[in-house]
């Protein structure tokens, strides 16, 4: 794009050709008023206050509208132009309410500031004041049509930016206003509560109800829920924070944030948080001194450690915590402790992840960067519900569709809200995606689509991998997925056709026994239609936790030490073991599950749990709780009395996100700072340092000042993370594999060569789910999320207000199936399978598939994983959390 | 009215700028545009729901509402506010327990307001069912109303 010149009030100002007068103006620092405009929306040409005089046309122009021509000259602040924008302005404040002292956004409302840009002190035009329309229904913010001035900033930020639509305009003339759907209250609507509107309002017309006090400083730093790594400023004021919003130039969120991060952080000033290490005598949880806490928790690792083996310990690490601390974590199983028994949550959701496309890829991460998802040709969407679980990454992958004309390819059993923007919705039997995907390749296969010159040149094994595929056909396919052959057909073209095509993928596909299976699939999609190591097309794994990607990094996981080296490998362990100056155990350690049916048959004896509550989270409760209850010793380090920690000897507080400093990796391998904000409640601590206490009195000196020198000590040991240390993270992080100190970070992975030199294929067979329905247990169960609530509902379910928006222990039925049932919404049923029984009201609903019952597992009223099957895939040890068999019996009536 | 629908979808192509005519249609077909019509054509369109709501609003031809089978406009113009337009319009409202742009449980009729008949000589103005009448007062409107059937 070539620059030009344009003149405005004598000022010589360069912009790219095709810019707007008004955009070259603001870059340039030339104030010109504007109301309606803003830089990421279509311009709309409302307010006409931007209004500027320009050589050689008659009328005045409205300057957002007008593209600057080189040699053009301007004028804006100039009497007769400064005349005409008076009237507008006083028309407007004549329609507005005089409240500007007791208006929640005075200081900060573009009116008030044009206003006084114009010379406007006093109103000369009667006040005609309109009915106040308040609209208080939404839990976190008010609306207060009498203080619009119709910018439409809201509603095409709806429109646009969110590609959801709760608010337009209706009516006509005078009576024109932003409405809703039917005038019905903002919470009746599909709004998403994700604040996007607030952020955009010129005036205080839209307001937060809970900010009523302005922050006295603000920190950066970035959103503690899922894995989108969102940059967040915290607004404080007297040691609370009082405010939230986007960071505008953070390169993935730009400004945009989710209900939960913009209005679901109640969680950090709860009054339930943790305060003081509590210690269990006479069999109750009483308050302790650090002292007599971590004396006793080292006194049981050291007595079980000595009496039964280092493996009779075994530790959970925190994909909610940061990357020091991971790394902490498993330094101090392996050397303190000396087991290889230290795991996370990542284990139930993306070890097939991790396993599949380590085998396949050389590297387990998101191949390519959220931002490129905007410029993929197809997008095939599987097994995530990505507008509920990633809201920011699904944001762009609308982008792509309705901006860039992108196709997207929806493989869901659900109709999931992605399914609206769909060219194709494939909904499969829950279970059955590498039929699914089988089938699509050999369509691929048949049709001549394959990159034939990739497969050559970049990948190995696609003979055993053919021959397996030949035996799969489009019509059995069709049977066994219950898709229509047609459109499998379709989505194979799509998918193959496309420049560059992104498959994007969560639990959906890796929660199963056929987990690494399903991964593998995606693999071979990807290399079959020459799809990896180029910008905007690859395989994406999203992760769930904000931090889940660095947890794995950083080695909380048995069988790897940080930056994926395997502890069987001599060199890598020797590596660490002169570093730490002890030697290392070499065996695989204990994985989640695994660690659960220990403690159960007692080989297990103590456990240490940094923020996880595997009470809620991993399957068959009712085991998980009876192996947790047979341990000699249980300590749990977290910020609330999870229930988890109700269970443990000793329970340690932790401080959260905005109260420590550190680094967290997204999910597209972006690590980035987190920064202190407020001071940790009572007695609490950073969990790095409730570590080094706990190792120094175990015998081994952890000394550290700040997290910064933890991450420098990582960076040496791990290779992907080699180049990254604190002064390189600013401003906005760096994505790794970043090997040293010139290195820039890497946006996409496998460019010109596989991680593992050769892309591999992987023959997969397609097999059935562990357990099937039957006539005892006809349904599938099948699991998830849902937006406004995080993982085991820890956090969230401490925000009033999200708990008002989603009322707690639901499960969708579709209407076929509640017919047969004779189910009624909001029934209350008892759903059993052949592990527990939980209770729960029916939602019935077309967007469930017949025959299937989905359930969210965010709620301790019924915890859905009482009833998931615990049976694992044999290669990434991953549970079945996705498809077990269940029944349903009603119980009563809605009432 | 599923079928009432779909047999109008039936008739276009799904491109945004058929919108006017469909919401015309549905209309036709089920005498006002219900909230789970427009959520259809929203649907079909690929448009959110409020903008659909926001055309038909727009329009004075289209109906979100039910509509009575017989109507009353008030006018509003400055002479009939001058002349007491306002109490006829309360008056209405206070009897039958309605606002403008409302329809009587019983169907009966739908009251409007309209700016300005252009018959500020006669004012206030009230229209039945399209035919004017002058000089009025909340009496006889209501006596008028009464006589509806
Ligand atoms: S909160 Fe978000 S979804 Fe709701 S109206 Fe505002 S922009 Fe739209
Ligand atoms: S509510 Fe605010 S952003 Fe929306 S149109 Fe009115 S003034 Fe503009
Ligand atoms: S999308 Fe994820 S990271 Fe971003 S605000 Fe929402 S929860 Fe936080
Ligand atoms: S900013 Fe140009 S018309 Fe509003």
């Amino acid at each position: 794009m070539s620059e030009i010149t344009i003149t405005i009030d004598g000022r010589q100002v360069e912009t790219a050709e095709g810019s707007s007068i008004l955009q070259a103006a603001l870059d340039a620092g030339v104030y010109i008023p504007s109301l309606c405009y803003q830089p990421d929306l279509e311009p709309y040409g409302a307010c006409r206050l931007c209004l500027v005089l320009v050589d050689g046309m008659n009328a005045m122009q409205p300057a957002c509208m007008t593209k600057a021509v080189d040699g053009m000259v301007v004028h804006s602040d100039v009497p007769e132009v400064n005349d005409v924008r008076r009237t507008i302005c006083e028309l407007l404040i004549a329609d507005h309410p005089e409240s500007c002292l007791t208006c929640s956004s005075n200081q900060r409302c573009e009116l008030q500031e044009i206003a006084a840009y114009l010379g406007i002190s006093q109103q000369r035009l009667p006040a005609f004041e309109r009915e106040s329309i308040l609209d208080e229904s939404n839990p976190f913010f008010v609306r207060d049509l009498s203080k619009c001035i119709l910018c439409g900033r809201c509603v095409r930020a709806c429109q646009e930016l969110r590609a959801v639509g709760a608010i337009g305009f209706a009516g006509r003339g005078y009576d024109t206003h932003v409405s809703t759907f039917m005038e019905e209250p903002i919470n009746l609507t599909v709004c998403e509560s994700c604040g996007e509107c607030i952020d955009r309002c010129p005036t205080g017309a839209l307001s937060v109800k809970s900010e009523a006090l302005p922050p006295s400083r603000e920190v950066r730093t970035i959103c503690p829920y899922c894995g989108c790594g969102c940059g967040l400023v915290l607004g404080v004021r007297s040691g609370r924070i009082v405010q939230v919003r986007p960071e505008t130039e953070h390169p993935v969120n730009r400004g945009s944030l989710c209900v939960k991060g913009r209005f679901g952080l109640d969680f950090v000033h709860s009054e339930d948080r943790l305060t003081t290490p509590l210690v269990r005598r006479d069999g109750r949880l009483t308050p302790a001194t650090w002292d007599e806490a971590l004396d006793l928790v080292a006194e049981n690792l050291n007595r079980a450690k000595s009496q039964y083996g280092p493996d009779s310990v075994a530790g959970l690490s925190s994909a909610k915590c940061t990357n020091e601390e991971n790394y902490l974590f498993q330094k101090f199983m392996r050397a303190v402790v000396g087991t290889n028994n230290v795991d996370h949550c990542a284990r139930l959701c993306h070890a097939s992840t991790v396993a599949g496309m380590a085998r396949a890829f050389g590297s387990g991460a998101m191949t390519n960067s959220i931002n490129e998802i905007e410029g993929a040709g197809c997008i095939f969407v599987i097994g995530s519900n990505t507008t509920e679980a990633h809201p920011i990454i699904a944001l762009k992958i609308k982008a792509a569709v309705l901006k860039r004309g992108a196709t997207l390819i929806v493989a869901d059993p659900r109709k999931i809200e992605l399914a609206r923007f769909a060219d194709v919705h494939l909904r499969q039997r829950s279970g059955t995606d590498v039929a699914l995907l089988n089938a699509m390749m050999k369509v691929i296969l048949d049709e001549g689509l394959a990159d034939e010159d990739f497969i050559e040149e970049r990948t190995e094994n696609f003979a055993e991998f053919r021959a397996i595929l030949e035996q799969s056909d489009l019509e059995s396919a069709a049977r066994i997925t219950g898709v229509p052959a047609e459109d499998i057909r379709r989505a194979a073209r799509m998918f193959a056709g496309a420049e560059r095509a992104s498959v994007i993928f969560a639990m959906g596909i890796t929660q199963h026994t056929t987990g690494s299976d399903n991964v593998f699939a995606l693999a071979n999609l990807a290399m079959l239609t020459g799809n990896v190591g180029k910008e905007s097309s690859g395989v994406n794994p999203l992760r769930g936790q904000n931090n889940v990607q660095g947890a794995c990094d950083l080695g909380a996981l048995p069988d790897v030490l940080p930056g994926y080296q395997k502890v069987d490998d001599p060199a890598a362990r020797g590596k660490f073991e002169e570093a730490w100056g002890v030697p290392l155990p070499d065996e695989p350690g204990l994985t989640v599950v695994e660690m659960m049916n220990a403690a159960h048959e007692g080989r297990v004896k103590a456990m240490y749990i940094m923020g996880e509550n595997p009470m809620l989270s991993d399957p068959d409760l009712t085991h998980v709780g009876e192996g947790l209850k047979n341990l000699d010793f249980l300590c749990v380090q977290d910020i609330f009395l999870s229930e988890t920690a109700q269970l443990a000897d000793v329970a340690l507080p932790a401080a959260c996100f905005a109260e420590k400093d550190g680094a967290f990796t997204s999910t597209e391998r972006r690590v980035q700072r987190i920064r202190k904000a407020v001071a940790p409640p009572g007695a609490a601590r950073p969990d790095w340092r409730i570590i080094c206490d706990l190792s120094g009195r175990m015998g081994y000196e952890m000394r550290y000042d700040h997290p910064s020198q933890i991450m420098d000590e990582m960076a040496a040991l791990t290779p992907i993370y080699g180049g990254i240390s604190y002064d390189r993270l600013e401003p906005y992080g760096l994505q790794w594999p970043c090997p040293d100190a010139e290195h820039p970070g890497t946006v996409f992975l496998h460019e010109g060569g596989f991680a593992r030199g050769l892309g591999k294929f992987h023959p997969t067979p397609f097999r059935e789910a562990a357990e099937l329905p039957d006539d005892e247990y006809p349904f599938i169960l099948t699991t998830g999320r849902f937006l406004y609530h995080f993982h085991t509902g820890t956090l969230t379910r401490r925000t009033e207000g999200l708990e008002e928006i989603s009322p707690p222990a639901p499960f969708e039925i579709h209407p076929r199936d509640a017919a047969s049932e004779g189910i009624r919404e909001g029934d209350v049923v008892e759903l059993s399978t052949r592990r527990g029984a939980v209770r729960a009201r029916a939602v019935v609903t077309e967007r469930s598939r017949p025959g299937t019952i989905f359930m969210p597992f965010h709620f301790r009223e019924a915890p859905a994983n009482v009833l998931t099957n615990p049976a694992l895939d044999p290669i990434a040890k991953i549970p079945e959390l996705k498809v077990c068999a269940v029944k349903l019996e009603k119980l009563r009536e809605m009432g | 009215m599923q079928n009432e629908l779909q047999k109008v979808f039936s008739r276009y192509q799904g491109r945004r700028d058929e919108l006017i005519p469909i919401l015309q249609d549905i209309q036709d077909a089920l005498g006002y545009l219900p909230a789970e019509a427009m959520n259809a054509a929203a649907d079909f369109l690929k448009l959110p729901a409020s903008a659909v709501f926001g055309v038909a609003s727009f329009y004075d031809q289209l109906h979100t509402a039910p509509q009575g089978r017989h109507s009353v406009s008030v006018c509003e113009g400055t002479s009939c506010h001058i002349r007491g337009s306002a109490q006829i319009l309360r008056a209405i409202e206070k009897k039958f327990a309605l606002k403008p742009g409302q329809t009587t449980p019983d169907h009966m009729f739908t009251l409007e307001r309209v700016a300005c008949f252009g018959l500020c000589a006669m004012s206030p103005v009230v229209m039945v069912d399209g035919r004017l009448y002058g000089n009025m007062s909340p009496a006889k409107v209501l006596k008028l109303i009464e006589k509806l059937e």
